[in-house]
Parts: structure tokens; C-alpha cells; sequence
């Protein structure tokens, strides 16, 4: 008997895991419904080894002629983008963060996110079709991994990752790859921007690999088993161009649903661009007209309040602060360490300083109308003014153009120059002896990120606190989920509107203090007098 | 003393009195909630019951207003100095002597010269404040499809609309008050449920 117990554990988990294993090749085949007209493992262009991803573009150009090009007029290629409304020149190939911070002298490593292949130095050819990444996006294998450190090129002969690890990475079979290609699902995009900012989840607090696979509760319309959308369905892409910006949102959309046959004018991304602005069904039935009400906060309120109740809520932390300051403490054994809370969240790396990591975090709400000021390297920063913003969001409530946000604000501390008063870009990633994250020395890294960028540096380092802010978009709940009333009107705690001005909500507390108090010191006065008047009466009447 | 019973208020009026009672106290009890002064219903309850309160009084008062004018009543609300000065002295010295009520009410002229102005004040003053600021609150989001976006704040409306129910509350704790200021301390609240009064 005592030998044989510990098999049933076993065999059950075999059981369950056969079951899982049935159960998700179903699922994968209902979702994935074939609808192409065309099967690419039919074609002889991609019957064949190939060494490299470019061979494999060139193969994918003899007959998608025109993608390269149109991938090359696109943020995902170039990592630039002009904002119109201000001129600031944006992209990750320019802005700064308080996460990584930047991509100068980082670029192997950064690159592995970009849509290309070769991206090591600021010497990159973005003229070069053949360079263009095609099975980063349309990958449907799984087995395409990009690893930082490649610029951007995945693995095509055995190497260990990361180095020193003792883990071996095997080369990808592309010919295998090639030949399923396929429309983008939410893995393809979810590999760069599921992990933003360093890690799964770490970025935006609404994105992260708990939205590869959803379910209903997490994001009502990723919901894998329910309406199953992909990044694209939103994201409504034409000529490899993905609409959607964080750099130019849409903070209010006044337009009606996008109709077919109607020339859609605007980002196809917003909640508006199917659901209008008057979402909430009205039922003349129900006297109390809740769905009028609800639809009245439309114009003040954008659906992200109420519909995102939280944000990281599939389970994975996103980073809330990030402390820069404290990098290069080494461990006993002279090595770098890292520390880790109960959840087993990192929250001390010697290459990064301290972090605070968070799960189902509220979000912080601002008025806003889309326009966002960067602070961009050589822009003046001033410590003194206490917090310095890397994107300045603007917004107010009389402007006719902003609504009620909620946003991730990521707070953090890092390295600037105190005598220049600018943002620096380090050199960090690398396996040189530059880079911070060997090195540990902050002097010689900057020196050289901002040599590349040929901004100058004084050689000084000190440290300035920072926040950014992410407006935040996805992970929608189901309409149970969303907010209740009592969320923002709670006259106990002011509710989570507590900060925003410029707005009278009943039963936030905005009430006129003079009126309440005159209104019920007459009430009482009258309810005293009318007593004093009876107990008279009564007095009067048994006197006789 | 000869007490004599008169019928001073039909069947309709006591209905409307009562109902008309109910929702305005409830009306008070869930706006001043949704005010923020207490939580008893939680917020959107609140606000809902509210709404739906508001909208059975605006169905009363279609009907109230119908009967008042197709039955001629509306001329007891008709301003009176007669006697004024005698009402204001009976509450204020003869109530407490046993002094005789300056008024006699008939079944034309129901109301004491005081009621008739503190309910001409509630009909005309208390009344359409409330309506006014409670119509623009309840269709907040109309404002700009009505064109008055610019010159209407919640913030205004809200003050107009919570001095309005103040003064209704001042006015309900007088009135319920002076119920007892009849013939008898009952008399009023007898005459309101069934109909006679009794009057000296």
C-alpha cells in the first residue's frame, strides 16, 4: 500500500494534465478558425532552410511586394515619431523614461523589440526592406523569440542565455516558422509590449501576459473563450500601420460609432469607435433612469474610470516606483544581489536600485484632452521643483476637450546631470566594460550614452525624482465589475475623485459648507421653536 | 361652545395631501443623502429612489393641478391681510390663554389667513425652486443639446436645489407642528384623514 500511494498524486496530474492539454489544442482550433486563402507551407519560396530572418524577408517580399515599405513608414520601424501638435520629436529612439531610461548605447538589447533585424548602433540602415522583421508580428508557432543582446535577430545557433546562466538556447527552425505565418494575435504583439519597460507587466499596468490568454473577468473583449478579440480588432490596422498612440491619444472622442461605408474619421481604437457616446442601454420602463444617468457622466468621465476598477489585475505586478539612487549596493559576496518581497516580486536589484512593485492598483485620475509634453534629453530640469515630469499631461475641466482619466503614474528616481540640469541617457545593458549593470559606475556609463546621442555631459551625476504617466486602456472588466456609484460618490472619504477639481459631484463633499450650516442650524432652530411653543401650550393648558 | 363638523377636504385633496407627504419626506430622507449628510440607502439607491420619487410627484402634481383648477380650489390660496395680524397674535399670545381662534374655516375658506400665505410661499417660492434646480439636476447631461452649458453650473444648481429642500424641511417640521393648533390637538390631523373638521 505505501509504495503504491504516491502513484495516484501522480497519475491524477497526468490525467489533468492530458485534460488541459485537450482541452487547449480545442480551444486553439476553435479560435483560430482558419479563414486565409492561403496555406504558406504550400509555398516553395518558403520550402527551404533559411540562415537568417532577413533571408526569411526576402522570401516573404517576392510576393507581399509593397510590406517592407509600409512597415518602414511605421513607429514600429522607425522608433520616431513627430508629434504635430507640439513638433517634439518622440519614439523610443528619443524619449527618455524612468524605467530603462532610454536606448542610446543600449541598442542590441532594446532592438530585440524592434520590428527588424540588425539594430545595434545608431548606424542602422532604415532604408533596408530585407531588414524588416516580418515573424516578430505575424509568427503563429510561439517559437520565434527575439533575445535581447541580438539587436533584434532571433537564435540561429545554440548559445547560452542569459550568459553565464548555464541555460541553452536552441536556434529557431524559420523555414518552420515561415511557413505558418499568420494575422497577429495578441501573443505577437503581447511579446514586446506585454513585457515594456523591462519585464512582464512592469510598464503599464494594463497590459502584461495575463492578457494573453483572459478570461472574461480580466478583459471582457480578450475574454479567450468568449468574444476573443485580438490587439487588432481595436487596433484596426491598414497597411501595417497600427493605429493608437501614446503619444497623441484620443482623450475624448464626440464622434458616434464608426460605421461601414462611412469614411472613419479617427483612431478606430477608442471605446467610442464601436460603442458611441451613449452606451449605457436606457430603459424608459425603469422610472429611476439609470442608463441615462450613467450616460449623462459621458461627458465628463471617460469609460476607462468606471470599466478599469483596477489595474495588474490578471496577476501580475506592475512597477509602481523605481529608485535609481540605490543601485550598486553589492551583495556580501561582492556580487551583484537582488531582494525579493513575500510575493516573491524582486524589489531591490544592485544593476537598478529599489523598486515597488503593485497588484490590483488604483489608479490615480486626471483631467485630460490627449495632449502630452515630453521632457525630452536637454530639456532643463530643476531639482528643486521637487517631482519632474518625463510627459506632462494636459488637461482641465473647462477646456471642452478633457475627460476623466484614470492613469498609472509611475514614480521613480534617476540620474541626471546637476551642473547641465538635464536628463541623462546611460549606457546600461551590456556585456562591455561601459555598461552599469557590470560596471556599477554611473560617470563613465552616461558619458557614453550621451556621447552617442552628442548631447554634452558634465561629468557630474545626481539623482532627481521623476514620474510619467500612462493613461490606462486596457484590461476592461465586464460591466458587474465596473465601478459603482458609491466608488467616487462617498462624502466619508471623498471617494477616488478626491483630487480631481473643478467639477461639483453630490456627495463628494464639494457641498457649500455655509448653505448646509445655515440650513440646518434654521432647521433646528424652527424644530426648537415649534417645541418651546408646544411645551407653553401644554404648560398653559393644565394651569387651566 | 357648539362644536360643528364640516367637510373641509375631499376625498382627491386627501390623497393627493398624503401622497404628496410621503414623497416629499422621502425625498428629503434619500436627497440629503444623496447631499452626503448620512448614508442610509448607499449613494446610487439613493440617487435612484430619488429619481423615481420625483417623478411620481410630477405625476401628483399633473393631477393636482387638473383638480385644483376644473374644482375652483385654487382660489383658497388666494393672499389675505384680513386677519393676519389677529392669527399672528393668536399663536403668539391667545393659543396660550384659551383665547377663541380668530378664524372660522369653512368649506370655502379652509385655510387661515397664515396657511393660505405660507402655502402660497411653499406653491410659488419652495415649490418651483425644487422643480427648477431638480429638473436642470436630472437632465445634467441635456445641458449642452439645450444650449445653456455656459450659464449653468451643477454647483449652482446644487445650492438651489439643497436651499430648497432646506426651506421644505423648515416648513414640514412648522406644519406638522401646527397640526396640532386646531380645535382640539387632533382636530387638523382628523379633518386630513377623514374629511370633517371640527371647529368651534
Amino acid at each position: 500500500m505505501k509504495t503504491q500511494l504516491p502513484q495516484w498524486p501522480a497519475a491524477a496530474t497526468f490525467i489533468c494534465w492530458l485534460a488541459t492539454l485537450c482541452a487547449l489544442t480545442m480551444s486553439s482550433m476553435a479560435g483560430a478558425a482558419n479563414t486565409s486563402t492561403a496555406d504558406h507551407s504550400k509555398f516553395k519560396e518558403l520550402q527551404q532552410p533559411f540562415a537568417t530572418g532577413p533571408d526569411v524577408t526576402k522570401a516573404c517580399l517576392t510576393c507581399h511586394t509593397e510590406a517592407a515599405k509600409q512597415v518602414h513608414k511605421t513607429k514600429h520601424w522607425t522608433w520616431e515619431f513627430l508629434n504635430p501638435e507640439n513638433n517634439q520629436r518622440l519614439g523610443k529612439k528619443n524619449v527618455l523614461n524612468n524605467f530603462c531610461i532610454s536606448i542610446s548605447q543600449n541598442y542590441p538589447f532594446c532592438t530585440s523589440c524592434h520590428a527588424g533585424y540588425g539594430w545595434k548602433d545608431k548606424n542602422f540602415d532604415f532604408t533596408s526592406e530585407v531588414n524588416v522583421d516580418c515573424l516578430a508580428c505575424h509568427d503563429t508557432t510561439g517559437n520565434y523569440k527575439k533575445l535581447p543582446g541580438l539587436a533584434g535577430h532571433p537564435v540561429y545557433k545554440e548559445m547560452e542565455f542569459p550568459p553565464g546562466s548555464g541555460k541553452i538556447v536552441k536556434p529557431v527552425d524559420l523555414s518552420k516558422v515561415a511557413q505558418k505565418v499568420g494575422k497577429s494575435s495578441r501573443d505577437n504583439c503581447g511579446a514586446c509590449h506585454f513585457n515594456g519597460g523591462g519585464g512582464d507587466g512592469v510598464k503599464h499596468g494594463d497590459m502584461d501576459s495575463s492578457l494573453a490568454a483572459p478570461d472574461k473577468e480580466l478583459d471582457v473583449h480578450m475574454d479567450a473563450s468568449g468574444l476573443d478579440f485580438t490587439c487588432g480588432t481595436c487596433h484596426k490596422t491598414s497597411s501595417h500601420d497600427v493605429p493608437g498612440s501614446r503619444y497623441t491619444p484620443t482623450a475624448r472622442d464626440k464622434g458616434s460609432a464608426h460605421m461601414r461605408g462611412k469614411p472613419a474619421e479617427g483612431n478606430p481604437a477608442t471605446c467610442q469607435a464601436c460603442h458611441g457616446n451613449q452606451p449605457h442601454p436606457v430603459n424608459l420602463t425603469k422610472l429611476d433612469n439609470h442608463g441615462n444617468k450613467l450616460n449623462a457622466h459621458t461627458s465628463k468621465i471617460a469609460c476607462q474610470t468606471c470599466h478599469i476598477p483596477s489595474l495588474a489585475r490578471g496577476g501580475i505586478a506592475t512597477k509602481m516606483s523605481w529608485d535609481w539612487s540605490t543601485a550598486g549596493k553589492l551583495g556580501p559576496d561582492g556580487k551583484p544581489m537582488t531582494k525579493k518581497d513575500d510575493h516573491g516580486h524582486v524589489i531591490y536589484d544592485s544593476r537598478k536600485g529599489d523598486f515597488v512593485m503593485g497588484e490590483n492598483v488604483t489608479p490615480e485620475y486626471f483631467w485630460f484632452n490627449g495632449k502630452i509634453k515630453y521632457t525630452l534629453l536637454g530639456d532643463k530640469v530643476d531639482k528643486s521643483t521637487g517631482v519632474t515630469p518625463i510627459n506632462r499631461i494636459e488637461g482641465s475641466p473647462t477646456d471642452g476637450k478633457s475627460m476623466i482619466w484614470p492613469m498609472k503614474v509611475m514614480r521613480g528616481k534617476q540620474p541626471y546631470d546637476p551642473v547641465n540640469h538635464t536628463l541623462v541617457m546611460p549606457h546600461t545593458a551590456g556585456n562591455d566594460n561601459i555598461g552599469y549593470w557590470k560596471n556599477f559606475n554611473w560617470e563613465n556609463a552616461i558619458a557614453d550614452g550621451m556621447q552617442n546621442m552628442g548631447a554634452p555631459f558634465s561629468g557630474k551625476v545626481d539623482f532627481i525624482q521623476t514620474e510619467m504617466y500612462w493613461p490606462s486602456t486596457h484590461m476592461v472588466a465586464p460591466k458587474e465589475k465596473a465601478l459603482s456609484c458609491v466608488a467616487c460618490h462617498d462624502a466619508k472619504t471623498g471617494g477616488r475623485l478626491k483630487e480631481v477639481k473643478g467639477i461639483y459631484m453630490p456627495g463628494r463633499g464639494d457641498n457649500n459648507q455655509l448653505l448646509d450650516m445655515a440650513g440646518w442650524t434654521l432647521a433646528l432652530l424652527t424644530l426648537i421653536g415649534v417645541l418651546i411653543h408646544g411645551a407653553g401650550r401644554i404648560y398653559a393648558h393644565k394651569k387651566g | 361652545m357648539t362644536v360643528e363638523r364640516i367637510y373641509v377636504f375631499k376625498r382627491f385633496e386627501r390623497l393627493w395631501h398624503w401622497s404628496q407627504a410621503s414623497l416629499i419626506i422621502f425625498m428629503l430622507i434619500t436627497g440629503f443623502e444623496v447631499h452626503g449628510s448620512y448614508t442610509l440607502f448607499g449613494f446610487g439607491k439613493a440617487v435612484s429612489l430619488h429619481t423615481i420619487a420625483a417623478w411620481s410627484l410630477i405625476g401628483l402634481w399633473v393631477f393636482a393641478i387638473f383638480w385644483h383648477f376644473t374644482t375652483g380650489e385654487w382660489k383658497q390660496y388666494i393672499p389675505t391681510t384680513d386677519k393676519v395680524v389677529a392669527m399672528i397674535k393668536f399663536y403668539s399670545v391667545g393659543i396660550f390663554t384659551n383665547a377663541p381662534h380668530p378664524f372660522k374655516a369653512t368649506t370655502l375658506k379652509k385655510h387661515n389667513p397664515l396657511q393660505r400665505l405660507a402655502y402660497l410661499g411653499v406653491l410659488l417660492f419652495i415649490g418651483p425652486l425644487l422643480w427648477f434646480s431638480g429638473w436642470f439636476y436630472l437632465f445634467f447631461s441635456d445641458w449642452g443639446a439645450w444650449g445653456v452649458d455656459k450659464y449653468v453650473s451643477l454647483e449652482w444648481v446644487a445650492f438651489f436645489h439643497t436651499a430648497g429642500a432646506f426651506m421644505m424641511l423648515m416648513f414640514l417640521i412648522a406644519h406638522v407642528y401646527l397640526t396640532t393648533a386646531g380645535h382640539t390637538p387632533t382636530s387638523h390631523i382628523k379633518a386630513m384623514i377623514t374629511g370633517w373638521e371640527e371647529v368651534e
